[in-house]
């Protein structure tokens, strides 16, 4: 059991880290961006490659896969994205929509559809075992990994919100956009940072996720669903609430999948369900947030 | 004797760590012209919506023509008589003036669930839509998308919807709000020709209008009630002047 | 002057002179174009399919992700009535309505509160709730192989469902007219009016005494019922019921259809549904692997360019507040 809990928080760490750029971006922008989740399956192929064909060890395609997705967030941001923000949801939905299956289909077409391997370095393999019986916990060491680099990331992102500058100019135009213009804040910079920051977060998630959750073109439509969930119910006025919420996600869907393997995904979905009917502003917003 | 339309009792509202309405007790009498004046922040809107059931109240009770609707829903509220305006023009956009009277007379003639009849079936509906286009000055616009609308004539349009529904009990906030001098007179006129029989409570912050229209007036500061008369004790009590009249903004002209 | 109101609003929903011509052309076209009735049959139901969403998208607002729920529940229950029940087409359709119509009363609790967002989220849930369902109960359903072997029996009772498709497409296209119709008459009335006024400004219809949540439910749940009777249609016509129909896919796509066409609109789910079948084939015959990826590029640059602006004469026919 103790197991189930220590993997059902690494999956919710991952997620969470996959997730927050959506989050941020979202309350950022008041966007919908149903296309997160290419960014993710970006840096996921961008590991891929660098490990298959140049033999880029696996920790240095870490940073780079985040590299590389925040770069073609940030170029997207500016060109695409940012046209769209005043336009209303459903072409946002339909925007994002059309990228998202454009994203799908490139990958499908340049990498086939196959599950992609990755072969993780020695040190990373393995597990280790403490308690016996039913107390038995047992911590895959890629799982330790994961846990430990999303801690740090957690730690950092909320050390950047809250402590320096940039972090409170992002907290402003979050609360109140005009007011921030006014203020003096370069709006149009902190969006594109903050999307490509979010984007370059997700694809690292996804190069860090790629043996947990699997590889493949579909992934973007996979896990949108997923991602949509840690920021409906997490709120998107924090990124504590989404750490909370993609914790939850994360041991819920462990602990369904394992205890009772034939309702799996229901149980997520209903809860989910059950969760925004009753608050459809999300379970950890603060009051008076979006 | 006239009676009491609606009575507000004892309302308070907390958000948090904030009162913003403290024990407010108000009360319209049948055929009031009754203002509720106070500085920005008092909690006017906040009572409106309060009143109108937008929001739930900590304490407190909210009685129309005698029935407590404290637990009502906002259109139940409608329903039963109690019609507000928005300060903030609330409009629909891709509507026409005519299409939205027409909707608005439907769903309170209770035709709001006729799905099979088209909408300008009825002629009593159109005659009524009729009355008040004429009566507000949009007939030549009735057949424009609302989006297009000078402003003016959106406010227009703005109170001929709450009329359409054919209020008892109006709640009017800052009517001529934005309303460019141009377009002022023709919705003060408006304004000063609402039916006899209907109750008003009217939120300004132009004194003007305020002291022509008004034969009772409650000050809100702070959420709190400071004092309620007819306009001459308001105009002269030296506490409502320290607080809002006297702060070298115009006191009533004569 | 009560004329004059009554002219102009009566105005919108009267008959244009190219409808009856529309609807005449699409019943001959199984006739004129019988190598080709498969397609029509297809998109009929597509149409339908896209009208029904037109409802909630285009004339209520709402957004939703997961309408193929209902489609799917509609070809599911069809599928499985004439399997275990009895192969009378109409009946069949009754029962498919029936059903998807009580899982949208009972969905639509879950889309009236909330923003958009979390409608986007219920919805998108709903849809992969019942795509899971339908997988797991694979001893009703058929699971991933999906539902084989459904034979319809003769529409009233005269006319059997032949190869060539021609039975289909009228039947189609006559359950597509019928529920046209109905839904035409539905959005010029007061009710369609107040879904538009709900659409726009959901406050101000709370201020006018519109009681918006249960506005908010009958019109999904009707939308439910009509999404599928195209279900059901499909089921029937192609003998056939699979997982697909409730894909995600197929609520993207229907979305794009209406969006196409042009949404608020009613004729929008029609030129939409003709428009995107004759792209799908095209496209996939040019590559059968990747259309999704044009049909995405063609979501990207109609959502740049702006939905209005995109040149498309039908617009020109549209009038102030829907057709």
């Amino acid at each position: 059991m103790l197991t189930i809990l220590f993997d059902g928080i690494a999956y919710g760490m991952l997620l969470f880290v996959l997730a927050v750029g959506l989050a941020v971006t979202m309350g950022l922008m008041n966007f919908i961006n149903l296309a997160h989740g290419a960014f993710a399956m970006v840096g996921g192929y961008i590991t891929v490659l660098l490990m298959q064909r140049l033999g880029v060890p696996f920790l240095l395609c870490l940073p780079l896969a985040f590299l590389g997705a925040a770069l073609l967030g940030g170029v997207l941001e500016r060109t695409l994205y940012r046209p769209m923000y005043a336009k209303p949801h459903l072409d946002q939905v339909l925007f994002s929509i059309g990228l998202t299956f454009m994203a799908v289909a490139s990958m499908d077409y340049f990498m086939g559809s196959t599950q992609q391997i990755i072969q993780l370095p020695d040190w990373l393999r393995g597990r280790t075992e403490f308690g016996s019986g039913a107390w038995v916990l047992g911590m895959g060491h890629y799982r330790l990994f994961i846990i430990a680099v999303c801690a740090a990331l957690t730690v950092a992102l909320q050390y950047v919100l809250a402590r320096t500058r940039f972090g409170s100019r992002l907290r402003a135009s979050v609360d109140d956009q005009r007011v921030a213009a006014g203020l003096g804040i370069n709006v149009n910079v902190v969006f594109l940072s903050t999307f490509a920051v979010g984007s370059g977060l997700a694809g690292l998630g996804g190069a860090l996720g790629a043996e947990v959750l699997g590889l493949d073109p579909t992934f973007p439509l996979k896990f949108m669903i997923y991602f949509l969930i840690v920021v409906a119910v997490g709120g998107t006025s924090s990124i504590t609430g989404p750490l909370l919420a993609a914790l939850l996600l994360g041991i819920a869907d462990v602990a369904g999948k394992y205890y009772m393997p034939k309702l799996g995904a229901f149980i997520v979905y209903s809860l989910m369900i059950v969760i925004l009917i009753w608050r459809p502003q999300g379970l950890f917003v603060r009051k008076g947030g979006k | 004797m006239t009676q009491t339309v609606l009575q507000a009792s004892g309302l308070v509202m907390r958000f948090g760590g904030i009162t913003a309405t403290n024990n407010v007790t108000l009360n319209l009498q049948k055929g009031a012209r009754h203002a509720l004046i106070g500085p920005n922040g008092a909690g006017k809107t906040t009572l409106i919506n309060l009143l109108t059931g937008v929001l739930q109240p900590t304490e407190g009770r909210i009685t129309l023509l005698g029935e407590d609707i404290t637990q009502l829903a906002p259109h139940q509220r409608v329903q039963r008589g109690m019609v507000r305006t928005f300060q903030i023009n609330q409009l629909f956009d891709s509507l026409t003036p005519l299409q939205t009277l027409a909707l608005t007379v439907s769903q309170h003639q209770g035709l709001g669930l006729r799905w099979w009849q088209a909408l300008g079936r009825n002629a009593a509906v159109s005659e009524r839509c009729a009355q008040l286009l004429e009566q507000f000055h949009l007939t030549e616009v009735m057949d424009q998308p609302t989006r297009v609308l000078a402003y003016g004539k959106r406010r227009l349009l703005e109170i001929a919807i709450a009329l359409a529904c054919e209020p008892r009990v109006l709640l009017l906030d800052e009517p001529v709000a934005g309303v460019p001098a141009g377009e002022r007179e023709e919705l003060l006129q408006t304004v000063a020709a609402l039916p006899a029989d209907v109750s008003v409570l009217l939120i300004e912050h132009d004194m003007d209008l305020v002291f022509s229209f008004a034969t009772r007036m409650t000050v809100l500061v702070n959420g709190t009630v400071l004092t309620e008369g007819d306009p001459d004790q308001i105009a002269n009590d030296p506490e409502v002047k320290a607080v809002y009249l006297g702060h070298g903004d115009e006191a009533r002209h004569d | 002057m009560t004329n004059a109101t009554q002219k102009s609003l009566l105005h919108t929903s009267r008959l244009k002179p190219w409808e009856p011509v529309l609807w005449l052309l699409a019943f001959a076209s199984p006739l004129l174009l019988s190598s080709h009735a498969l397609i029509i049959n297809e998109i009929a139901i597509v149409a339908l399919f896209a009208i029904s969403l037109d409802l909630i998208l285009g004339y209520t607002g709402i957004v939703s992700l997961g309408h193929a729920a209902f489609f799917g529940m509609g070809a599911y229950a069809a599928a499985l009535f004439a399997k275990h029940v009895m192969p009378d087409p109409l009946v069949g359709l009754a029962f498919g309505i029936a059903v998807s119509t009580l899982l949208g009363a009972i969905c639509s609790l879950t889309i009236m509160r909330g923003s958009d967002l979390t409608r986007l989220m219920v919805t998108l849930g709903m849809g992969l709730i019942l795509l899971e369902l339908a997988n797991r109960l694979d001893w009703l359903t058929g699971g991933a192989d999906g539902l084989q072997g459904v034979v319809m029996g003769p529409l009233l009772g005269r006319f059997e469902f032949d190869m060539s498709g021609r039975t289909a497409a009228y039947y189609s296209l006559c359950v597509g007219l019928v529920f046209f119709v109905l839904a035409r008459r539905l959005v010029h009335s007061p009710f369609g009016a107040t879904l538009m006024a709900i659409r726009d400004n959901r406050l101000r219809a709370m201020a006018i005494g519109i009681p918006v949540h249960s506005r908010l439910a009958l019109v999904y749940t009707v939308s439910a019922g009509v999404a599928g009777a195209a279900g059901a249609l499909l089921a029937q016509t192609t003998g056939f019921a699979s997982l697909d129909v409730f894909d995600f896919h197929r609520s993207a796509d229907v979305m794009l259809v209406l969006v196409v066409g042009g949404v608020g609109w009613l004729y929008g789910g029609i030129v939409g549904a003709v428009v995107f079948k004759l792209m799908q084939d095209t496209l996939s015959s040019i590559t059968p692997q990747y259309w999704t990826f044009w049909i995405g590029l063609f979501l990207v640059v109609l959502v740049l360019v702006g939905r209005e602006r995109l040149l498309r004469p039908w617009t020109w026919f549209r009038k102030r507040g829907g057709a």
